[in-house]
């Protein structure tokens, strides 16, 4: 062992957590949710411990960071060529991502104290969110594909139970269903993907899996660049495979469906699952790969369209939604898109990987005032008891704390300075300019967009009008500021930490060029979006109506999410089922939720004619029986020699 | 060695010795008293025992008729494990049932058929071994007495079979026309790819797709399934379908080995037709007890896929997977085949929150139907994934992939069970409902097994030195 090996405490502890409250959740009732947060606390405060050991003490040699695998254990030999190991790696992406997820949970586990209190499941919501956190973790700190496959489909599971935690309401059990079969359809890919990089590249240990593939004439690479299917080769199925996989849970563009129907979870839930941790996911792993990745410019190519139309979609969207927590959600997505498509861009080594760092540091920020904002939701909800903007504003003096963390975390994600989302949204500008100038160009509009929407939402909110009703209770409890006011810290002040001499692709140090001329462009723009959305929200005021109207169709197009939910009812619906042959009238009855749905009941409709056969008579039978044998000796033996 | 001999044969000994013993019991009194149960409980159990003692012993006995290894012994035990898990969970039909000692003689008569189907090392023995599995069964399915359906199952179940082992018989004479043996080891060093060895393959191989269901010559097994009593069902879709699968991978491995490059082809399109028929039934099913058997043709079509992977590791893999299959399977058989005896409900809009008032009950059948569905970290996963593993060995993506496919669609009905015990408001749900011991130990065995077997890579990697190299 190598004085790493307390790592295995940081899941550890909140799956003690999950076993006691699903135990015994009934005896320990509301003390769950404190023997959840003091576990948390540990597992925080371990990886704190182990991040300033790595960074600080032992990561670094020859001034290189290396990868540290803090215990590996044969788990089982599977073949002769592959082995299943089980092990814990830390390196700096998993080091900085370790803090963010055990950071972040812990802030969500105190702020749920005051925001779940006197819920009936009290003891089973800390049950969950345990459950999601030792799953994050362990995929986290998982130095293997199969391993990272594993937790990959318990943190789907997990944020299932969660988004699905209001039972009773018909639409989070529909969201819950959908968020679980849409990312089921893209682990798949994943599946596949991980079956055919451990068959080529014969290991599923990822730096062995590195090790084999990267240096450009190794047996694996050339076995795998040659062999193809369908004039595309095996290395670039692999990686697409993987990437869909990384893709769904990132909810990238097109299979972004479920995360704005996810909302319907708790609050917190999304400030945990769906702002800071869950889905970075996908952005998470094809850090890990990236080293495969980069070998593969085609793929890379996909990377970088992926995340730049996602981003610029979700912005469009958000600009148009009224939900408070659908705006964020697809501002979390538009910001995902940053990170993926900086990770596209970036090269792999030296000054060429300033895309790599600037997408882990954009992740290292966003996580912090993302979640911030999604908390200030959860306040502004609990206060107002309706999600919709329009049944807000002028909320400022009523939430003072609130409002001061709101305004911080929208100047942040507007990348106004010295936010922190200022110095990871330069970067991420910076290594476009120099890798891409249409992808640099489609970002400033997206972050210009950002900017306005953010602020639409922050002034129809605390601003716009007089509040409409007098305030039942106040802002919450101090575990509801806290967690608040702590998050508006590390948002004011996670942009000062050299994340460029630690995260970087190669392990050096990378040397940052802030050049505060490259930087008026987008930092005015964005002021001046703001300005804007002032004058438009800061009043009530028929501007924005306006403007909506003269836009006409193309404002439909967007407030409707361009069609894409549409989009997939459309291709089931008129394409896949007149194909099928089955009449509309029962296809409007069935198909509720677009596709996932709509695949379950062209299968349903499909088996009822299966059923047929299923006459119940035993002569019948003998017929089909007989039918089967003439069948397959004629076509083995005649056709197929 | 006399003792040597008793002792290679000590399982099927022991079984006949349980067979003698439930014989003289029935002679003795007309109605079985309240302990014959346990004694049956603890009697299987020695015989699990009993199996595991000597567990690498390997020998050839009556000129070669029967031959066993350290594999045959594992697979053997699997099957006794099931059997005993069974009889613990059969304990709350069988309580009341008049003829209790009736239904174990059936089921381990047809236990110590497959038993010496799996150790024959001639044809004749073989099937002899598979009709003696057979009959008795169709038996058992008619042991819900008052029931018609149950009735007509069994005559159903006795019509196909017969149509099932007159072809398989038919196939096993032309193998003796062709050859001039029936000796297992003798046949493979004389079979060429001709068309009438071809059709001989396709005769004798189609008896075996009868048993384990593969689509087409699934069936007849709706009908049997559903009219049988829970625990006779449990035992046709877990023991009877492992036995049978542990005998085509020796047949498909060793005696057709020289037809490889056709039975795979064969293996490929039949995997794929049971697996999507068996989802395509799955997902209309309102009745559990028919959902959990056509679950359970969908499950064959993966094993099928496995086994066309021909090699070593496709072999443990089969292996491996029929043991997880047997604690997933059991587990929910198990919930299901209790809630049923004790307050007659069997449709999953029956299950509406189930978790309200049995929360134990609840926990296990959402494990066992994460694992039949394939769901990390439950040992179904890795049985799935060790299976599309070998299976993909082969280089077919396009067949792994639509297999693949298929396991994601299967996790859309699954989840209606889960979706029913812990999302939908039921009225009041089922009542809270206790356990006696035997079930309830049968369970959190399986429990165990499911969460075991898999995060435990010893199992597999014990299956997998044992299993013939290819």
């Amino acid at each position: 062992m190598n004085g790493y090996a307390y790592l295995i405490w940081i899941p550890l502890l909140p799956l003690l957590g999950f076993v006691l409250m699903g135990l015994f959740g009934r005896t320990l009732r509301n003390a769950s949710g404190m023997i959840g947060t003091l576990l948390l606390a540990g597992s925080t405060l371990l990886s704190f411990v182990a991040a300033y050991q790595y960074f600080f003490s032992d990561g670094k040699v020859n001034d290189v960071y290396r990868k540290i695998t803090a215990f590996t254990i044969t788990w089982l030999q599977f073949s002769p060529g592959v082995s299943i190991d089980m092990s814990l790696v830390i390196d700096p992406v998993s080091a900085m991502m370790l803090v963010v997820v055990c950071f972040v949970s812990l802030m969500v586990h105190v702020f749920s104290l005051g925001y779940m209190k006197g819920e009936t499941r009290f003891a089973t919501y800390y049950a969950y969110l345990s459950l999601f956190t030792f799953s994050m973790l362990g995929l986290v700190l998982a130095g293997n594909l199969f391993q990272v496959y594993i937790f990959w489909e318990l943190v789907g599971v997990s944020s299932f139970l969660l988004i699905g935690f209001y039972y009773d309401r018909p639409s989070a059990v529909a969201a819950s269903k959908k968020a679980f079969i849409v990312t089921r359809f893209a682990d798949l890919g994943f599946l596949v993907g991980i079956l055919v990089m451990a068959f080529y590249g014969q290991s599923l240990d990822i730096a062995t899996l590195i090790g084999n593939l990267a240096a450009p004439q190794s047996a694996a690479y050339l076995s795998m660049t040659t062999a193809g299917f369908m004039g595309i080769s095996a290395l670039t199925w692999g990686l697409l495979l993987i990437f869909i996989g990384g893709a769904g849970k990132s909810a990238m563009f097109p299979l972004h469906i479920w995360l704005p129907d996810a909302m319907e979870g708790p609050t917190p839930v999304s400030a945990l699952i769906h702002a800071a941790t869950m889905v970075v996911a996908g952005v998470y792993l094809v850090a890990r790969l990236f080293p495969v990745f980069s070998l593969d410019v085609s793929v890379m190519q996909v990377v970088t369209w992926t995340g730049i139309v996602s981003a610029l979609l979700a912005a469009l969207i958000a600009c148009t939604q009224t939900d408070i927590k659908r705006v964020l959600a697809y501002s979390t997505m538009s910001q995902i898109g940053y990170m993926m498509f900086a990770l596209g861009i970036s090269g792999s080594g030296g000054e060429d990987g300033l895309g790599f760092m600037a997408s882990m540091f954009h992740l290292f920020t966003h996580a912090f005032f993302k979640s911030l904002l999604f908390l200030c939701a959860g306040v502004i909800i609990h206060f107002v008891h309706s999600n919709d903007m329009r049944d807000m504003g002028g909320l400022r003096k009523l939430l003072p704390v609130t409002h001061v963390c709101f305004l911080v975390a929208c100047l942040a994600i507007s990348g106004i300075p010295p936010f922190a989302g200022f110095f990871s949204k330069e970067e991420i500008l910076l290594a476009a300019y120099h890798a891409n100038k249409p992808v640099y160009f489609i970002a400033l509009f997206t972050a210009v967009l950002t900017a306005f929407y953010m602020f639409r939402l922050y002034f129809s909110v605390f601003w716009h009008k007089e509040p409409g009703h007098s305030p039942t209770h106040g802002e919450g409890a101090l575990s509801m500021k806290l967690p608040l006011i702590v998050l508006l810290l590390c948002t004011v002040l996670a942009g000062f930490i050299p994340i460029a001499s630690w995260v970087t692709v190669d392990g050096k140090t990378l040397a940052t060029h802030m050049n505060p001329g490259f930087s008026v462009a987008p930092v005015v723009l964005s002021t001046l979006a703001i300005l804007l959305a002032m004058r438009w929200y800061k009043k009530t005021s028929d501007t924005p109506d306006a403007a909506a109207s003269a836009l006409g169709p193309a404002f439909q197009t967007v407030s409707k999410k361009f069609y894409i939910d549409e989009a997939y009812l459309f291709v089931t619906r008129k394409i896949v089922f007149p194909f099928i042959g089955r009449p509309a009238a029962w296809i409007d009855r069935h198909i509720v939720d677009g596709a996932v749905n709509g695949i379950a009941g062209i299968t349903g409709k499909l088996s009822q004619s299966v059923r047929a056969w299923q006459s119940g008579k035993v002569q019948s039978y003998a017929l089909y029986f007989f039918s089967g044998i003439a069948l397959l000796a004629i076509v083995f033996i005649y056709l197929w020699k | 060695m006399l003792t040597d001999t008793f002792l290679l044969f000590r399982q099927e000994i022991m079984l006949a010795l349980l067979l003698f013993f439930l014989v003289l019991y029935k002679l003795g009194r007309a109605r079985p008293a309240a302990h014959l149960l346990p004694i049956m409980n603890w009697l299987l159990l020695l015989n699990l025992v009993v199996g595991l003692l000597f567990y690498d012993w390997q020998g050839v006995l009556f000129n070669g008729m029967y031959r066993t290894g350290e594999l045959i012994v594992l697979e053997k035990n699997i099957l006794n494990l099931a059997v005993w898990l069974i009889s613990m969970q059969a304990y709350g039909w069988l309580r009341q049932h008049r003829h209790a000692a009736e239904v174990y003689l059936l089921l381990l008569t047809s236990l110590l058929g497959m038993f010496l189907m799996l150790s024959s090392g001639h044809m004749l023995i073989l099937y002899v071994g598979l009709e003696m599995a057979t009959i008795p069964l169709a038996a058992a399915v008619n042991f819900a007495l008052s029931s018609k359906r149950s009735s007509e199952a069994a005559m159903k179940m006795i019509v196909s079979s017969a149509f099932a082992s007159a072809l398989l018989l038919l196939g096993i004479s032309f193998l003796y026309g062709i050859t001039g043996s029936l000796w297992l080891a003798e046949i493979p060093g004389m079979l060429h790819a001709t068309p009438v060895v071809l059709f001989t393959f396709l005769l004798v191989f189609s008896g075996f797709a009868f048993k384990v269901s593969a689509v087409p010559f699934h069936l007849w097994t709706a009908d049997v399934y559903e009219g049988a009593p829970v625990a006779v069902t449990a035992y046709l879709s877990v023991v009877s379908k492992a036995a049978m699968v542990f005998v085509l991978v020796t047949l498909l491995y060793s005696v057709f080995a020289p037809l490889e490059k056709t039975s795979h082809a064969v293996l490929v399109v039949l995997s794929l037709l049971t697996i999507i028929t068996g989802n395509l039934f799955a997902l209309r099913q309102q009745n559990i007890k028919r959902f959990l058997a056509f679950s359970s043709i969908a499950q064959i079509g993966f094993i099928l896929v496995g086994i066309s992977g021909y090699s070593q590791t496709a072999n443990a893999s089969v292996i491996f997977f029929l043991l997880v299959y047997v604690f997933s399977n059991l587990a929910a058989f198990g919930v299901v085949g209790w809630i049923s005896t004790q307050t007659g409900k069997e449709t999953i809009a029956d299950y509406a929150n189930l978790y309200r008032h049995n929360k134990t009950l609840s926990w296990i059948l959402a494990i066992a139907v994460f694992s039949l569905a394939g769901v990390p970290p439950t040992a179904g996963f890795f049985g799935k994934f060790f299976l599309l593993t070998a299976g993909a060995s082969k280089g077919d993506y396009l067949f792994i992939s639509v297999a693949a496919l298929n396991m994601v669609v299967s996790f859309y009905y699954y989840l209606r069970i889960i979706k029913a015990i812990f999302m939908e408001p039921g009225e009041t749900g089922i009542a809270a409902l206790s356990l006696p011991f035997w079930p309830q130990l049968s369970l959190w065995i399986c429990t165990g097994g499911m969460l075991a077997s898999g995060l435990l890579g010893v199992i597999y990697q014990y299956i997998y030195s044992i299993s013939p190299s290819h």
